[in-house]
C-alpha cells in the first residue's frame, strides 16, 4: 500500500485536522500565513474598490501620452501653456496658442479636429487636463521612490537596532525619537526649503525631505517584529551551530518578519503622494508649471474669492488626489483588518 | 507613578537636546553668509566686511564652536552687546518678515491659540461623540455611515476640503470670509481705546465689550475650524470606536448588564469612562499638534498663525525664519507632550498604581 494515500472519509476526525485541499504554488511560496493576508485582502468589497482606483490610475499613468500628447516628447512633464493671460478659461474652450498634438482618438470621438482644454486653464493659461494626466506619472514616480527608500532605510536602521540591541539600540530610538517631535509636513517643509537653493528647483528637494522624515515608522515597526522573532528558537538553534550574524539576519529572521511591514509600506504610496503634493501645494518643489497635482491645485489660491466661476480649477484636481488616495486607503483599510489576530477565520 | 514621571522628566533635556542639533544641522546646508542673518539684519556689503564679519561669528568655526555660539550668542566687538543665541531667546533676523523672528513668533502665536481655543471643542467632543454612537449602534446605519465618513474623510486632503468649503461658503454664498477680521474690525483693533489683555482676540473682544468684534473674529474662524473638525473627526471616530467596543466586551459589562442595570448606565457609567484612556491621549496630542501651528489649514485660509508664517517663510526659502519657527514649534510638543504623557498616568489606573 502507498504511503501517501488520502485519509479515508471514515476516518472522520482527520479529515477535519487535515487540510484536504490543494496547496498551490503561490501558497508554497508565500507561506500559509501570508497567502491568507492576500487571500483576504482580496474578498472584501471595499478593497477591491480600492483596487480598481489604483488600477484605474496606473492605466491612466501607463497611457499618459495617448491621453494626453505632450507638446514637446523629451520634456512631457512641462504643461503646456495656452498664452499667458492670468483668468482661468471654461471647460472645452478651443486650443488656440501652442496646441499640443490632437490625440488620435479625439476625432473620431468628438468629430472635429479643434483640441480643446477638456478641463479647462488654470491662472496663466496652464491645461488642467494635461496637468492631472502627466501628474499621474509623477505621483506613481515620488510615491514609489519615497516608499522604497524610506522603507529600506527603516529596515536597515529598524533590523540594526533591534539584533544589536543595548546602546546601539537606545542611540538610534532616541534619534527616532527626536526625529518624530517636529510635525511630518512642517519637518518636510523646512527639509525641502533649505535644499531647494542647493540643488535647484526640481522633484528632488521635496523627495529627500519625504525620505529624511519617513523612514522612521517603518524602523520602529521593523524593529519590534525582529525582537519578538529574534527569540524563537530557529533563530537560537542557527546561533548555537554558529551561523553569522548578518546571515541569521537577514537569512532567518528578516523574511520572517517583513512581509507584513512590506505591504503597508506598499500601500503608504497614498499618503505619501498627498504629502508631496501639500509641499507642491505649499510652493515648495517642482517648478511652476510641472505637472504635478498640487501644483494644479496652489493655482486656485489667488482666485479665492471667484471660485464659484472657475470651480473647475479645484474640483478636477481635487478630485484626482481624493481619488488616488481613497484608493490606498481602502486596500490599507482592508489590510489592517486581516492583519487583526481577532479577525482570523472571518475573512 | 513617580518613577514613571521622574524617567519622563528626564527625557525632556534630551529631546530638547535632540531637536536643537537636528535643527542646528539642517542650519549647516547653509552657506556661512545666509547663515549670518542668525546674527544680524544687515549684512555688511563688500567682500572684505563680509569675512571679517563671518569671522567674528565664528561661522567658519568647528561644529561644535558654532552650535554653542548658537545656542548662548556672540558678543558684539563695538558694542559689547549680545546678538543671536536661542537660549535667550533671539532666533535671528526675519528677512521675509522684516523684523526678528522671535517678534514674529510672538505676533503670530496668539493667533494660533485663539483658534486651538475655539477649535479643541468641535474637534475633540463631536469626534469622541460620534465614535461613541457607532460603538453602541455596532454595524447599524449609524455605523456604518460613519465607517464610509470615516474613509471620506482620511481621503480628504486638508488643502482640498479647504478650497471646496471657501468655494462654498466664501465664494458662493459669502458667509465666511478667509483672513482674521474684517478691515473695520481691525480699525477697532488697532484704535487706542481697544486694550489687549490677553493677545488672543476673541477673548480681548468680550473683554473690551466688543460683541460685534468678537462674532467678525468667529466668522473668520469657523471654515479653518470646519476643516479641523472634519479631518480630524475620523480620526476620533475610529479610535473611540474601537476602544469602545473592546470595552463593551468585557465582562465587567456583562455583569452590570447581568444584574439588571439600564442599558444607558451601562454604557455610559461603565464602559465608557474606561474606553476613553487611549481616546485621552489622542486628544492630547491633537491638542498639541493644533498648538504648533496647522500649516496647510492656516495656509489654505490665509490665517495670521505660526503655521502659515512657517509656510510663507519657506516658500520663499527664508531658511532662518522657518528654522526659528521649527525651533519655537518643537519646544512647544516637547513640553506638551510631556503635559499629556504626565496627565495619561494619571487617568490610567493601571500607570497610576504601578
Amino acid at each position: 500500500m502507498p504511503e501517501n494515500t488520502v485519509p479515508s472519509a471514515d476516518n472522520a476526525l482527520l479529515s477535519e485536522t487535515v487540510s484536504l485541499r490543494k496547496i498551490g504554488r503561490l501558497e508554497r511560496i508565500l507561506g500559509p500565513e501570508n497567502y491568507r493576508l492576500l487571500k483576504g485582502l482580496l474578498r472584501t468589497p471595499a478593497s477591491i474598490l480600492g483596487f480598481s482606483l489604483i488600477g484605474l490610475f496606473i492605466l491612466i499613468a501607463l497611457l499618459a501620452p495617448v491621453l494626453a500628447p505632450p507638446l514637446n516628447p523629451n520634456d512631457p512633464y512641462k504643461i503646456p501653456r495656452d498664452g499667458f493671460s492670468a483668468e482661468p478659461r471654461p471647460m472645452f474652450s478651443e486650443w488656440r496658442r501652442n496646441a499640443p498634438p490632437l490625440p488620435f482618438w479625439w476625432k473620431t470621438v468628438f468629430h472635429s479636429d479643434q483640441w480643446v482644454h477638456i478641463l479647462g486653464t488654470a491662472q496663466g493659461q496652464y491645461d488642467v487636463y494635461y496637468g492631472i494626466i502627466w501628474g499621474t506619472r509623477t505621483a506613481f514616480k515620488t510615491g514609489l521612490i519615497v516608499v522604497f527608500s524610506t522603507f529600506l532605510i527603516g529596515v536597515i536602521i529598524g533590523s540594526i537596532s533591534a539584533y544589536y540591541g543595548g546602546i546601539v539600540d537606545n542611540v538610534i530610538m532616541r534619534i527616532v525619537d527626536v526625529m518624530l517631535t517636529l510635525p511630518f509636513i512642517l519637518a518636510a517643509l523646512i527639509m525641502a526649503a533649505v535644499l531647494t537653493p542647493r540643488i535647484g528647483r526640481s522633484l528632488l528637494p521635496s523627495l529627500i525631505a519625504l525620505i529624511t522624515f519617513g523612514w522612521m515608522g517603518y524602523a520602529r515597526i521593523i524593529r519590534g517584529d525582529i525582537l519578538s522573532i529574534k527569540e524563537r528558537d530557529y533563530v537560537l538553534a542557527a546561533r548555537v551551530i554558529g551561523v553569522k550574524d548578518s546571515r541569521i539576519l537577514f537569512r532567518h529572521i528578516l523574511p520572517n518578519a517583513i512581509f507584513p511591514t512590506l505591504v503597508l509600506a506598499s500601500l503608504a504610496i497614498g499618503d505619501v503622494v498627498l504629502s508631496f503634493a501639500a509641499l507642491s501645494f505649499l510652493g515648495i518643489g517642482t517648478d511652476i508649471g510641472y505637472a504635478d497635482w498640487g501644483q494644479v491645485l496652489s493655482f486656485a489660491r489667488n482666485w479665492i474669492t471667484s471660485l464659484d466661476r472657475y470651480w473647475y480649477i479645484v474640483i478636477w484636481p481635487g478630485l484626482t488626489l481624493v481619488l488616488f488616495v481613497m484608493g490606498w486607503n481602502l486596500v490599507g483599510d482592508a489590510f489592517r483588518d486581516v492583519l487583526d489576530p481577532r479577525m482570523r477565520g472571518k475573512i | 507613578m513617580i518613577t514613571y514621571i521622574i524617567r519622563r522628566l528626564l527625557l525632556v533635556p534630551f529631546l530638547l537636546f535632540g531637536v536643537t542639533v537636528l535643527i542646528f544641522a539642517m542650519l549647516q546646508l547653509l552657506t556661512p553668509v545666509e547663515r549670518a542673518s542668525l546674527y544680524t539684519r544687515d549684512l555688511p556689503k563688500n567682500e572684505k566686511a563680509l569675512e571679517g564679519f563671518i569671522k567674528i561669528y565664528g561661522l567658519d568655526r568647528p561644529l561644535y564652536e558654532q552650535y554653542w555660539r548658537w545656542l548662548v550668542g556672540v558678543r558684539d566687538p563695538q558694542t559689547g552687546e549680545r546678538r543671536g543665541g536661542i537660549l535667550f531667546g533671539d532666533f535671528g533676523w526675519s528677512r521675509t518678515g522684516s523684523q526678528p523672528v522671535a517678534q514674529l513668533i510672538a505676533q503670530r502665536f496668539p493667533n494660533t491659540v485663539d483658534l486651538t481655543l475655539w477649535a479643541v471643542a468641535p474637534v475633540i467632543l463631536v469626534g469622541i461623540w460620534l465614535g461613541v454612537q457607532a460603538a453602541v449602534h455596532h454595524n447599524g446605519w449609524i455605523d456604518q455611515a460613519g465607517r464610509i465618513f470615516s474613509i471620506i474623510g482620511t481621503s480628504f486632503p486638508t488643502f482640498v476640503f479647504g478650497l471646496l468649503v471657501l468655494m462654498a461658503f466664501y465664494a458662493k454664498l459669502g458667509w465666511f470670509p478667509p483672513g482674521r477680521v474684517s478691515d473695520w474690525a481691525n480699525a477697532v483693533i488697532n484704535s487706542p481705546s481697544f486694550h489687549p489683555y490677553t493677545r488672543l482676540l476673541t477673548i480681548d473682544a468680550l473683554l473690551n465689550g466688543r460683541l460685534d468684534v468678537f462674532l467678525d473674529a468667529l466668522r473668520h474662524m469657523f471654515l479653518p475650524i470646519l476643516t479641523l473638525s472634519y479631518i480630524n473627526w475620523a480620526t476620533f471616530l475610529r479610535v473611540t470606536r474601537s476602544s469602545m467596543l473592546e470595552t463593551l466586551r468585557q465582562e465587567y459589562v456583562t455583569t452590570a448588564r447581568a444584574k439588571g442595570l439600564p442599558e444607558r448606565d451601562v454604557i455610559y457609567k461603565h464602559a465608557r469612562p474606561n474606553a476613553m484612556i487611549p481616546v485621552v491621549t489622542l486628544a492630547g496630542f491633537s491638542v498639541v499638534g493644533l498648538l504648533g501651528g496647522v500649516v496647510i489649514t492656516e495656509t489654505v485660509f490665509n490665517y495670521p498663525g505660526i503655521g502659515s508664517a512657517a509656510a510663507a517663510a519657506a516658500s520663499q526659502l527664508d531658511v532662518v525664519t522657518t528654522l526659528g519657527f521649527a525651533l519655537f514649534n518643537g519646544f512647544i510638543l516637547i513640553v506638551a507632550n510631556l503635559v499629556v504623557d504626565v496627565l495619561y498616568a494619571y487617568i490610567d489606573p493601571r500607570v497610576r498604581l504601578s
